[in-house]
């Protein structure tokens, strides 16, 4: 079956697959919405526009790293979003009750991390899927927000800080805001560890059949464990740039902002089932969403028409893939069938 | 076991760094707050300048599906046409305040003369905000007010105080004063809704109102369905509720909608701020006596008429600064920079089939 095979492997017959993709396809369709937009729209390829379109998409990013190496296991954590508004409801609580910013940060990324360890707990040592888990500390992270800051809105944060996550302030000769600068750091670090490392294989593994990842000696509750931790860990850290970045705190930051993050990894052809995708076209994925939509506000098309384009591409993303090693399969046959 | 000790290490070690970071002095809101300094704006005013001709203005609401910001936006749209100006509207479909900072971001690409913005949070929108002005783009607010260094002009449709204590006084008239009382709000950071719910709590202090109380502030988030179902809930949880203030336009249509096909009808008075063309049917059934509002046409012209004013120079934003605002007269900027439209208008059985908005 090549549809359960990791896109490394051969496939037996050459198709359109073979030499396309569905993550180079996003790529070259992120390189395709660029050149279109830098041609069809003024101002859409200055510094200024470019550096606030990246900055726009962030949080998102930031919290795309972890859930990619997650959906790649076999697993999702939708409680992302929700935890980075308890991040962002904490840092506000305690700026409010006069704590140092120094002090909030680790504070936050802490309740990030148990956040996360109870997710990976839930999923591991309970054995609870992890779509129920996570919705169920979807909610409860937003309420434990709304309990630390109630209605109220926190602003004021150092301006040093606030600098670093704005657009306007970018590494000195770029026109990349800090935030995504590191972000690119990370993605690099991700990218190594997905694709070059055992522990890579072993998450590749872990998604495409747990039992077989298991009796081949991987540490599958350990890893999944640690996935959990780490997404956590991210979803907090977003809550303080996304914090920082709007210079105010609410419960409800970044509100629904987990779905966004889960489509921009599956655009980028990663496979909801596990065992399937790459970092590269996950990162694509986000970067694709994130310039179409400042694209079509540029130029002033309808909200509504930019989900619709979001959701049409979505699912071009998962029916692309399938149609593509569908045909190859059908291909195959007929070769087998044939004297 | 060794794991165990492991992780107690690694626990002990973390709080030990949390602990050293709190210790050394670090950026705390007192520092911040000293830091801040006051903008002086240096321009100067020149009430005799004409208005410029083809002007880019843009209208950023809450949200765009929004009925009553669209009804605003369309008038501002419509005065603009009369000095020449190219308007529009653009935002987004939901009132998040992160969805404004795109599109203030594109709409200081885009070079537009004049932003008219609705905000969804004082401060989450500063920043771009700060970068338009910056950038020479003059920078409105209107219905619902950003962080004042971060605007030229606010549009109040009323004083606030005015629309807060006048909703606690109407609805004490309709109640002869006596019983509990709760208020259906939008979002439970609408900067406005919040400022007049702290006035009517005020106002409730008063010793007239000692027989009233107010027992809930449900928020419907501005959504049909929610503020439906807040309804329903403060309704079956407040046994004894006698009547609901709903600030918000969506919030008392939905109210109306939830009261009118129930038991309810006619026991529980409910007043607020409401559109004329939502209300009709509650009015003409008798499920509402009155609500009120201000005329949303008006403030979207005066919006169109002040952002002209700024952007050709006749004003800075500074206070005791005068504009011509076309049909509905002359203008003074007050404290602030706040502009303030006028007093609400009550609607009732009486007059509500004179207007149509």
């Amino acid at each position: 079956m090549p549809a359960d095979q990791p896109y490394r492997l051969r496939r037996p017959v050459k198709s359109l697959g073979t030499y396309l993709r569905w993550d180079t396809a996003v790529g070259i369709l992120l390189i395709a919405v660029f050149l279109a937009g830098t041609s069809s729209t003024d101002g859409f390829a200055s510094t200024g526009n470019m550096s606030a379109a990246l900055n726009d998409t962030a949080e998102i990013a930031l919290i795309a790293l972890p859930m990619t190496l997650l959906v790649v296991a076999g697993q999702v954590d939708l409680s992302v979003a929700s935890m980075l508004g308890l991040s962002s409801a904490l840092a506000g609580s305690l700026w409010d009750a006069g704590y140092a910013f120094e002090l909030i940060v680790p504070v936050c990324l802490l309740a990030g991390a148990a956040g996360g360890l109870l997710n990976g707990w839930l999923v591991t040592r309970v054995g609870l899927p992890p779509l129920a888990v996570t919705i169920g500390t979807l909610t409860l992270y937003r309420g434990l927000a709304s309990v630390v800051l109630g209605d109220k809105a926190v602003a004021g944060f150092p301006d040093t800080y606030s600098q670093w996550a704005s657009s306007t302030e970018t590494v000195p000769g770029t026109f990349v805001p800090y935030p995504i600068a590191l972000f690119a750091v990370l993605a690099v670090l991700a990218a190594v560890l997905l694709h070059m490392t055992g522990f890579g294989r072993s998450l590749y593994a872990i998604g495409a059949q747990e039992d077989a990842a298991w009796f081949a000696g991987i540490r599958v509750k350990r890893i999944k464990l640690a996935l959990f931790v780490v997404s956590g860990l991210m979803a907090s850290f977003a809550g303080i740039v996304y914090t920082l970045r709007y210079g105010s705190a609410r419960a409800d930051n970044g509100l629904g902002l987990e779905l966004v993050v889960i489509a921009s990894v599956l655009l980028g052809g990663v496979d909801f089932n596990g065992g399937k995708g790459t970092l590269g076209g996950a990162v694509a994925g986000v970067l694709l969403i994130g310039l179409l939509n400042n694209l079509l506000t540029l130029n002033d098309v309808a909200n509504e028409i930019r989900v619709i384009v979001t959701g049409l591409l979505l699912i071009a993303s998962v029916l692309a893939p399938r149609a593509v090693s569908a045909l190859a399969e059908r291909r195959n046959r007929r070769l087998a069938a044939a004297p | 076991m060794r794991n165990k000790s492991r992780t107690l290490a690694a626990t002990a070690a973390l709080c030990a760094l949390t602990l050293a970071a709190g210790a050394c002095s670090g950026t705390t809101k007192d520092d911040a707050e000293s830091d801040a300094k006051e903008q002086v704006s240096d321009a100067t005013a020149n009430p005799d300048a004409p208005l410029k001709k083809g002007l880019k203005i843009a209208f950023l609401p809450k949200q765009i599906n929004n009925p009553y910001e669209q009804i605003v936006d369309e008038a501002g749209i419509e005065a603009s046409a009369e000095f020449d100006a190219e308007a529009k509207e653009v935002g987004p479909s939901d009132a998040k305040a992160s969805s404004q900072v795109s599109y203030i971001n594109t709409l200081v690409q885009q070079r537009q003369d004049a932003i008219l913005i609705a905000a969804n949070d004082p401060n989450a929108v500063c920043g771009p905000l700060k970068t338009a002005m910056q950038q020479d783009i003059k920078v409105v607010a209107y219905d619902s007010d950003t962080a004042k260094d971060c605007r030229q002009l606010f549009i109040n449709q009323a004083s606030s105080e005015e629309i807060g204590r006048s909703q606690v006084r109407r609805i004490a008239e309709q109640l002869d004063h006596k019983g509990e009382i709760a208020i259906l709000s939008a979002t439970q950071n609408a900067t406005n809704q919040n400022t007049w719910i702290d006035y009517m709590k005020d106002e409730l202090k008063k010793p007239e109102y000692k027989d009233m109380e107010l027992v809930k502030v449900a928020y419907g988030d501005d959504d049909d369905q929610k503020s439906f179902q807040e309804t329903q809930g403060l309704l079956k949880a407040y046994p004894e509720l006698k009547g609901i203030i709903s600030p918000t336009t969506v919030g008392i249509a939905a109210a109306a909608r939830y009261i009118s096909s129930s038991d309810y009808k006619g026991e529980v008075v409910l007043n607020g701020l409401g559109t004329p063309n939502q209300m009709r049917k509650f009015i003409k059934d008798g499920t509402v006596e009155e609500f009120s509002l201000w005329d949303p046409k008006d403030l979207g012209y005066l919006g169109a008429y002040a952002a002209a004013a700024l952007a050709s120079g006749q004003i800075t934003g500074k206070e005791g600064e005068t504009f011509e605002a076309g049909r509905l007269g002359e203008y003074t900027v007050g404290k602030d920079g706040e502009v303030i439209l006028g007093p609400p208008t009550v609607f009732d059985e009486k007059n509500i089939d004179e207007y149509d908005f």
